[in-house]
């Protein structure tokens, strides 16, 4: 069994008296597509934000690379390797897309407080910028201003930023929400490829999506585990199937 | 050259041209303000930071400066430094305290300080409470340039402005300008990228209060002055209406938006409270007509930023 990258343990988050997420166990393996699926209000992007800090939980433990992050700032989680995306799709929108990548590659640089230094600096910035924009199919879109992109693109613009800080973990809010099928399958071919050397988190509703990219399901429901395997197992677990599957297709 | 190079050439030659034509005391009162909103303007319109307390910065400078000039004898470009550092030094305390609330808490932050400022002047001796600290000395700037007389004064707050003008200009295109317009368009995102932008915001603050406090110790220097009415509550909206009547968010708003209010205050003096009737009617009509302000809707008319 390879090991676990990121794991929580009696993760519980209430919020005034509603239990959001109750004694959630997670165990991410290292370089797999790790999907959570369930039911709307089943807690899932309260799970994403309590693993990226956004929120605290109210109880339990969360382990990145075996180092206890409960308590960390989540621009702290992004610099273990732990970067999320969002699930309104999370762009700068009056800067350019060479510039969205460039905020994220910026960092590295050391200069990110430096008042006092031209903008031309940042130059050396644009030639990885231009590899990222090009594999996700953006090149020709640079000097656009992200908020003029079309949807598609500015998800697939939010993964090319999220790319640029090389995460080793990447944590994925619904990334095809609101997307059409030529995006979505370019997208699910970018989400493998990226994969390739890191570890992908994933909240989705498109089960299509999810059968073809995960390794790994966990089902939740109103806030607890309810099943968790591969998913022709979660797919035939009668629990899943009434919970969730069944209202749809299975 | 960029188009904005260019504009600011031209601003430049304007400015070396201009007290030959205008009355200098009012060019001087307007360049100060001018340096004022656009310090705001940093704040507000590449962070997203609307500060209802920037008086407090204007003039505590003011009256730091005047002291050190008047009591302490300091040259004034001393003064005007040591002027600088307190407001600095105050933007430090009030920005560490404000950036952690967002939108209106930030903005009723700022007030509530800026206001407990207020009575710390109105009560403390130094100040001289009503009277403010009058008949403060102009001095030699650096020894030599004697700034009595009226053009050298003018060319000296002229050099002072056109620094704090291009170093706000410097920080919008620079690195850290970046980042401040990430945060910004997307604070999440920018925290889920990295940046503990707690940081970024309080450097903003303290670069804008610093910068406030240049155009309140140098207003000091000039008008030989500094009174209760640069720490009130007014003279913060005051600066939120000459930003927001320039254009927000735009790089030459605040200096027209300045000019704009000064000439409204100065020339229609004689109507009395009628200005303020005045002042108002226009920013009700900025607000419903040509939201992006003067500078915005001239930009958005030529297609270039400004």
């Amino acid at each position: 069994m390879s090991e676990i990258v990121l794991e929580t343990e009696g993760l519980t988050m209430e919020f005034a008296g509603f239990v959001a997420v109750r004694d959630v166990a997670l165990k991410i393996r290292r370089g797999s597509i790790h999907a959570l699926i369930g039911p709307n209000g089943a807690g899932k992007t309260t799970c994403f934000n309590l693993l990226t800090k956004f929120l605290s939980p109210t109880r339990g433990r969360i382990r990145l690379k075996g180092v206890d992050i409960t308590r960390a700032r989540p621009a702290d989680i992004a610099r273990a390797g732990m970067v999320r995306s969002f699930q309104i799709s999370a762009v700068f929108g009056h800067l350019s897309a060479l510039e969205n990548v460039r905020v994220a590659l910026q960092r590295k640089l050391d200069t990110s407080f430096h008042f006092w230094r031209p903008e031309g600096t940042l130059e050396v910035l644009n030639e990885r910028a231009m590899e990222l924009l090009e594999a996700v199919g953006l090149a020709d879109f640079r000097d656009i201003a992200a908020v003029e992109l079309a949807y598609g693109r500015k998800r697939a613009l939010e993964i090319a930023t999220t790319l640029a800080l090389d995460p080793e973990v990447m944590l994925l809010d619904e990334p095809m929400a609101g997307m059409g099928h030529a995006d979505i399958e370019r997208t699910v071919k970018l989400i493998r490829r990226v994969a390739a050397n890191r570890t992908v988190v994933m909240v989705e509703h498109n089960m299509k999506v999810v059968a073809n990219l995960s390794d790994r399901i966990t089902v939740l429901q109103r806030g607890e585990i309810l099943a968790e395997g591969a998913y022709a197992e979660v797919s035939r677990d009668p629990r899943v199937i009434q919970a969730y599957m069944g209202s749809r297709h299975a | 050259m960029g188009f904005q190079h260019r504009v600011m050439i031209g601003l430049g030659a304007v400015g070396i041209l201009a007290p030959f034509v205008v009355y200098p005391i009012f060019l001087m009162k307007a360049l100060c303000f001018a340096l004022f909103a656009a310090a705001f303007n940093l704040l507000v319109g590449y962070v997203g930071l609307l500060s209802f307390g920037h008086a407090m910065f204007l003039g505590m400078a003011g009256y730091a400066a005047g002291h050190a000039a008047k009591v302490w004898g300091l040259p004034p470009e001393l003064a005007i430094l040591f002027g600088t550092a307190v407001a600095a030094a105050l933007g430090l305390v009030v920005g560490a305290i404000a950036i952690r609330r967002q939108g209106i808490y930030f903005a009723m932050t700022t007030l509530a300080l800026a206001q407990m400022v207020y009575f710390f002047c109105l009560q403390v001796p130094f100040t001289g409470g009503e009277d403010g600290i009058q008949a403060i000395p102009r001095g030699r700037m650096f020894g030599f340039l004697d700034l009595a007389d009226t053009l050298t004064l003018y060319y000296v707050v002229l050099a002072i402005v056109a620094a704090g003008f291009l170093l706000i200009y410097r920080t919008i295109h620079s690195p850290f300008g970046q980042i401040l317009k990430a945060i910004r368009e997307n604070e999440p995102r920018a925290i889920s990228l990295g940046y503990r932008v707690d940081h970024y915001k309080l450097l903003a603050f303290i670069l804008s209060a610093a910068l406030a406090g240049v155009a309140g110790a140098t207003k000091a220097i000039v008008f030989q002055l500094a009174s209760l009415t640069d720490v009130t509550w007014q003279m913060s909206g005051e600066v939120v209406l000459m930003t927001l009547l320039g254009g927000l968010g735009t790089v030459f708003g605040p200096i027209a938006g300045a000019f704009i209010v000064i000439a409204l205050e100065t020339y229609l003096a004689q109507m009395g409270s009628w200005v303020l009737v005045i002042q108002g009617a226009i920013f009700v009509v900025c607000v419903l007509t040509f939201r992006r302000g003067v500078v915005g809707e001239l930009a958005r008319l030529v297609n270039r930023p400004l």
